[in-house]
């Protein structure tokens, strides 16, 4: 393992962050794995972490390809981090909508730019990250489609489902986005949740980034085959909306299967504990993604789901 | 009249509403209020702000819109709807965001009328806007950098824009203005949409100036008399600098510590004059002097003294 210093920003009155990269192998620059842009992406540094000792150990071992070069990077926002920011900087900007950056531009500009110009050249960009919603999924792999991405080639995480997005234009501003238009072939990886740290998940998603690196040919490590990703498109996912504020009680998780018409959550009124809303199913399926704050607004969406799809 | 554009609730006790004041001829105003609709197609126009919510400079520009308007209620010949908060819990929270998501509001439009709350609030916003002859988005920069009252124009509406953007009485027309102007915003939307929208930028985010808003507001009531919903006097208008992207020099910050300027907002520099210098607190140096590359206006300059590597500090219109 080698340990270099990918950028590094100073600042008046604070220690410098320094970005760092964790190499393993020596050679082409095979696969490059991003952990935490977010301050609040804990769970997805934690996961970073996790792979490093555990590369670490293959190293030792000799299960790296020779001439193959792996790079980790826990975390690009170290300093959000350690004052519970989600965003970066005095300008408090989202890191993951400040791509490709810009050498002579803003501060986070320069810091995308240098972090972009690092990692641009991997055959392969694995991201740990998270939704801009508060809340718990079942883990996937995400694509952007960019007309670059290729969905047989996200399977082989063996997580049970890969999600293909339709970019918006501020999707054009994210990491996954611009590795894509650096021909990189790029992967966002969803764990469950950000915020706090789940060891089950993290085990799952270091999985698979071990069993996708071996198919690739990047590591020799025997491994369990996974799922058959099931791949769905973004648009069809059916999302159950809030129609009353108040205390959200849910009933199921994320990754449950639920029946039509089936109680889901409940919306409790705040001040007098009645219910206000009962929140069913409006079709078979399984939950996608869940909210997880225990406070809802109206209009909130409170679950996905993955229409018609059975366990 | 005051009316919701959208009220949505919050998780306790609070519904959060988009509000507009509906202000009409007091011919028309009967009808509208028994009606909910006027007979006769009056001229409109949209005027929005309060999108980011530490920016208050258009806080005034609807309130001097109003008051002018009332004093003189006869002059008024078509609908003049205000829009005061897009943002109403950043601007009661002073942030710049949707305070409950961390969003920019103004990367949401659209919106979606099916999608997540900010992009119901959005879509909301945009189907009531919809229609109008006119729409103008006033912003205030944010907390970090004073700007001079200018229209930025994408370069894809610039040369329908024009015409409109030369009666707003603004210092400065910045055309195809590629580094601020965005996508998913509010102007770019109404814009493809087919009603002509305007971005104004002036002073400075958590602050108000009366003199710039004046100007402002004195452009719109010329605005609004060429669109036919204003037939009163209208003040001597000045004739703004047009320019491009290629007429503006960024400058940035290259050390880190405090920028104390040596110059005034809205002032001319030679080349080669001092801007500002960036010091070091601790042990009193000087880490960094800022000279002019070009000479010209400083339209932008900074405000919040603390910067890093890359913060804008000036922006000069050779
Ligand atoms: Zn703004």
């Amino acid at each position: 393992m080698y340990i270099k210093d990918l950028y590094t920003v100073e600042s008046l009155y604070r220690e410098n962050m320094v970005v760092k990269g964790y190499q393993f192998g020596k050679g082409d620059k095979a696969a490059c794995i991003i952990g935490s842009l977010r301050g609040n992406e804990l769970q997805q540094m934690y996961i970073c972490s996790q792979l490093v000792r555990k590369l670490k150990e293959l190293e030792a071992n000799d299960c790296i390809s020779s001439g193959k070069e792996i790079l980790v990077v826990p975390v690009v926002n170290a300093y959000s981090m350690n004052v519970g920011k989600r965003f970066y900087g005095v300008e408090q900007t989202d890191l993951n909508r400040t791509f490709p950056g810009s050498s002579y531009g803003t501060s986070t500009a320069r810091l995308t730019d240098a972090v972009l110009q690092q990692i641009k050249d991997y055959s392969y960009g694995i991201q740990f990250t998270s939704f801009y919603m508060q809340g718990e999924f079942v883990p996937h792999v995400r694509m952007m489609e960019t007309g670059y991405q290729n969905t047989s080639l996200a399977n082989l995480f063996g997580l049970p489902y890969v999600v293909v997005r339709k970019p918006k234009p501020i999707d054009t501003k994210t990491l996954n986005f611009n590795w894509q238009d650096e021909m990189t072939a790029a992967f966002s990886v969803y764990s469950n949740r950000s915020d706090e740290i789940d060891e089950n998940a993290a085990r799952q998603v270091v999985a698979a980034v071990l069993r996708f690196l071996t198919r690739m040919g990047i590591l020799h490590y025997e491994s369990h085959s996974g799922y058959i990703s099931h791949v769905i498109k973004e648009e069809d996912l059916t999302d159950i909306h809030a129609r009353k504020g108040g205390f959200f009680r849910p009933f199921v998780k994320a990754g449950e299967e639920v029946r039509y018409n089936q109680e889901c959550a409940e919306i409790v009124d705040p001040y007098e504990g009645e219910i206000l809303e009962r929140i069913v199913a409006p079709t078979d399926g399984i939950i996608f993604f869940a909210h997880t704050n225990p406070l809802a607004s109206e209009n909130e969406i409170l679950f996905r789901l993955i229409h018609r799809l059975h366990e | 009249m005051v009316e919701k554009v959208v009220e949505m609730e919050l998780p306790v006790g609070e519904k959060l509403s988009i509000i507009k004041n509906r202000i009409l001829p007091d011919s028309c105003e009967k009808e509208y209020e028994e009606t909910g609709m006027l007979s006769k197609k009056l001229p409109r126009i949209a005027l929005v702000t309060g999108i980011h919510g530490d920016e208050l400079e258009g806080q005034y520009v609807c309130y001097e819109i109003a008051r002018r308007i009332r004093e003189q209620k006869e002059n008024l010949t078509g609908i003049v709807d205000v829009y005061p908060a897009i943002n109403p819990l950043g601007i009661e929270n002073a942030v710049r965001s949707i305070p409950t998501s961390d969003m920019d509001m103004n990367r949401n439009f659209p919106g979606d009328t099916e999608g997540d709350p900010t992009e119901q609030l959005a879509a909301a916003v945009v189907a009531d806007i919809a229609g109008a002859d006119f729409c103008l988005d006033v912003h205030a920069s944010d907390i970090f950098v004073k700007e001079i009252p200018q229209v930025r124009v994408s370069e894809e509406f610039s040369e329908r824009m024009l015409p409109y953007a030369e009666l707003l009485n603004v210092d400065m027309i910045w055309m195809n203005a590629t580094a601020t102007v965005h996508e998913s915003t509010l102007a770019h939307s109404m814009n493809l949409l087919g009603i002509p929208t305007m971005v104004v930028e002036m002073g400075l985010g958590g602050r108000i100036n009366k003199s710039y808003g004046n100007q402002v507001v004195d452009g719109i009531f010329n605005l609004m008399k060429k669109l036919g919903i204003w037939k009163g006097e209208i003040a001597i208008m000045q004739h703004p600098v047009v320019s491009t992207d290629g007429e503006v020099e960024f400058i940035r910050a290259e050390h880190v510590g405090i920028f104390l300027p040596a110059i005034e907002h809205n002032h001319y520099v030679r080349e080669g004059d001092l801007i500002g210098e960036i010091v070091n607190p601790v042990d009193g140096t000087v880490r960094e002097r800022i000279t002019a590359s070009r000479g010209g206006l400083i339209f932008t300059l900074r405000e919040y003294p603390v910067v890093t590597h890359g913060a804008l500090l000036a922006r000069i219109l050779v």
